[in-house]
């Protein structure tokens, strides 16, 4: 052991020197690597051009400058190969992984699905009224609204309820992943600046970056199913519900934070005290957010073999029968509006327990 | 030993601060430093050193880095340069568990706009410094309520602070400060957001409050009237710098340049300057020959508005007395028009009016 650190010695001292150099020369340098980096693309790019679309050698590149007109054929960075090799690579060696997760989120999906299904449908809209009424706040209008809109998904055709409880356990199974995996990353992202500058571009290309381009890696990963549109509606719906979470907490007055951190309170303690209180509005956005990317993100995924509603709608699609879709349209947005008002009315309740504006005009 | 010292600290704000620094020590000046390097000068070696007990106030225009130089005291804020000492510790050299403890124990803060919490209850708000503690829930409930009848809270603890009107909730964030039970409280611009009425209130509430706990106070305010209110003494900051240091009369009487003499301009000199400072001691009042036959007894520790009418409707001498009623001094009409007029020149200009104001 002793040996080893010997010989590790003058290593250490050329990296921290190395370092040192770096650190003071740390533009150039930048710019340095970045041209490096740069060359060495362009150079890839030419070497693995197919010879015929290449000059017969590189020099005449300078003499003949016509390929400054049209892009030229050998000027392709290639990125599909190692794209395709990599995702083989990625099944061979973490198949097991991968098969994992779908066999916990396939098990979460079908006991739940298996249990709402079997379920009398008129418990199941008991159920739902439960749950609005405490969530909103025994708010009688939203209750007698929500409760239509379920009597309404299966009045409108008896072969869409079970086909929503489908739906809906896909959206709750994405959702519960976007808040377990959405939130703490969000706050991580609130209280770090450098985790918040690493994961800004990556939410921006998970909002940008067409869902067919993560819906087929998915099925090659999970196989068809309810799987990989949970995937697909966590990649699509929890970059709101991050973004929000960050906001709500960096926008919880600073002063405020400043007083719990006065009084010596840990940081923990003004997280939890404090930050995600005041935040909960915020987040229950975002979360409302969520609940209705995954809903839209449900209906796209019926196209790699999801069953739900969203199937409905593409057959309607594949048979031009307008009726159809839009019937299979009507009740999605029932779904969307049983989510939302739920939801909704949840983060309403929260804001008014922590700002009671109201009674302010009592006092006043 | 002083209770809390400031020496030579410099705060810059930016992103590399150690490079401006050196500009700032050889007295480059905010503008300067603000144009060439793009940082902000917050302060530019201050020093202060507040004694145990005492209520120190440290004035400015904003902008001047007074909220800055609070946040130092408890390390809300890091100096770029310098040090802090409480008791005798240097801040800085805190660890993140030792400072928590330090904030607990050591000092409590009051905030220019309140900084309640308002998803807690008053009662909550009040208990919130010791509930991170870990002091259970009754305990906290019993110190809390002790707190919200000294601050005259009683019958709101329940409400929570949207309910309440502003000097409520600063007396909330007064009882907060007050219910860790610690030495030193930081009070940050607290009564700037009143208005005048609960402000004065406020004040007096303090002043009150203040002669009974014997704290050690570091009070910003903007407001020269209130700062020489509640003021032991006075450091009066500008762009970032401490322009002068003194009691209130010695700010009132030698301001050290013209940014203090502006701001003491239009002070109501009667108002902040107590009977003992202006009076003559026994003997040399009795060397004196003008004496009026009339005489009126006053308090040591009265101010001069408070006596003003009388003298002026009836010429006579003010016998200043102590609480057991010794006499202590004697003040004439003379010293009376030296205390309220503004400077000599303006006794020059105006030669018959005696008393300013």
């Amino acid at each position: 052991m002793q040996k080893y650190i010997e010989y590790f010695k003058p290593v250490i001292s050329l990296f921290i020197f190395i370092g040192f150099i770096i650190k003071k020369y740390k533009n150039y340098f930048k710019f340095i690597i970045y041209s490096v980096i740069f060359i060495w693309f362009i150079i890839i790019g030419y070497r693995s051009a197919r010879p015929r679309y290449k000059p017969e050698h590189f020099t005449d590149i300078f003499n003949d400058f016509s390929w400054l007109v049209n892009w030229p054929k050998w000027l392709d960075f290639p990125l599909m190969q190692p794209l395709n090799s990599g995702f083989d690579w990625l099944i061979v060696n973490y198949g097991m992984f991968f098969e994992g997760i779908n066999n916990f989120l396939l098990g979460l999906y079908t006991t739940m699905k298996n249990f709402l299904v079997g379920l009398p449908w008129p418990l199941v809209i008991a159920l739902v009224i439960f749950i609005t009424y405490f969530a909103s706040g025994r708010k009688t209008s939203t209750t007698i609204l929500v409760a239509f809109c379920t009597f309404f998904l299966g009045f409108l055709s008896p072969r869409y309820w079970d086909k929503c409880i489908m739906t809906v356990c896909i959206v709750l199974i994405g959702m519960l992943l976007c808040i377990v995996i959405g939130i703490p990353v969000g706050i991580a992202m609130a209280r770090n600046q450098k985790v918040r500058n690493a994961l800004l571009p990556i939410l921006d290309l998970m909002q940008t970056i067409p869902s067919f381009c993560y819906l087929i890696p998915g099925i090659l990963l999970f196989g068809l199913g309810a799987v990989p549109a949970i995937i697909a509606i966590f990649v699509y719906a929890v970059p709101p519900l991050i973004r929000l979470t960050d906001l709500g907490i960096r926008l919880v007055d600073k002063e405020v934070v400043e007083a719990s951190e006065a009084f010596g309170a840990s940081k923990k303690q003004t997280l939890w005290g404090v930050q995600i209180p005041l935040a909960l509005p915020n987040i229950m956005q975002g979360i409302n957010q969520c609940t209705m990317m995954s809903l839209a993100m449900v209906v796209i995924a019926s196209m790699i073999g999801t069953r739900g509603i969203g199937d409905e709608v593409l057959l309607g699609l594949q048979q031009l029968n307008v009726g159809m879709a839009t019937e299979a349209g009507i009740a999605i947005v029932l779904l969307a509006i049983i989510f939302d008002r739920i939801t909704q009315s949840y983060g309403e309740r929260l804001q008014e327990r922590t700002q009671k504006k109201k009674e302010i005009e009592e006092h006043a | 030993m002083p209770k809390i010292e400031i020496k030579n600290v410099y705060k810059i704000f930016g992103h590399s601060p150690s490079k401006v620094l050196p500009m700032v020590r050889e007295g480059a000046t905010k503008e300067e430093v603000l144009e060439k390097t793009g940082h902000t000068v917050g302060l530019d070696n201050v020093s202060i050193t507040i004694q145990e007990g005492e209520t120190f106030v440290c004035m400015g225009l904003s902008g001047s880095g007074k909220s800055t130089l609070i946040r130092h005291i408890n390390r809300l804020i890091d100096p770029t340069a310098g040090e802090v000492l409480v008791e005798g510790t240097n801040v800085m050299d805190l660890d993140q568990k030792n400072l928590i403890k330090f904030r607990r124990h050591k000092m409590s803060m009051v905030f220019q706009r309140f900084g309640l919490f308002p998803h807690k209850t008053v009662i909550e708000n009040i208990g919130y410094g010791l509930e991170v503690q870990g002091i259970k829930l009754e305990e906290r409930n019993k110190t809390s309520m002790e707190k919200i009848e000294a601050v005259g809270l009683i019958g709101f603890e329940h409400q929570y602070p949207n309910q309440l009107s502003g000097g409520m909730q600063q007396r909330v964030g007064l009882a907060r400060a007050l219910a860790t039970n610690t030495d030193i409280m930081l009070m940050d611009e607290a009564f700037s957001a009143l208005d005048p009425i609960i402000r004065s209130d406020m004040q007096k509430q303090l002043i009150d409050l203040q002669a009974e706990l014997k704290k050690t106070i570091l009070f910003i305010s903007h407001d020269l009237d209130e700062s020489l209110k509640l003021g032991d003494h006075i450091g009066i900051l500008n762009h970032g710098r401490i322009v002068q240091i003194g009691s209130p009369i010695d700010i009132i009487m030698k301001p050290a340049d013209d940014y203090v003499a502006a701001f003491v301009k239009d002070v109501n000199r009667a108002k902040v300057i107590k009977a003992k400072i202006i009076m003559l001691t026994p003997e040399q009042f009795k060397s004196k020959k003008e004496k009026n036959s009339n005489t009126i007894k006053v308090n040591e520790d009265s101010f001069l508005d408070e006596f003003l009418p009388q003298v002026c409707l009836t010429p006579a001498t003010v016998e200043v007395v102590d609480k057991s009623g010794n006499i202590k001094g004697y003040i004439t009409e003379k010293e009376l028009s030296k205390a309220l007029t503004k400077s000599q020149a303006d006794i020059l200009t105006k030669s018959n009016t005696n008393v300013g104001q």
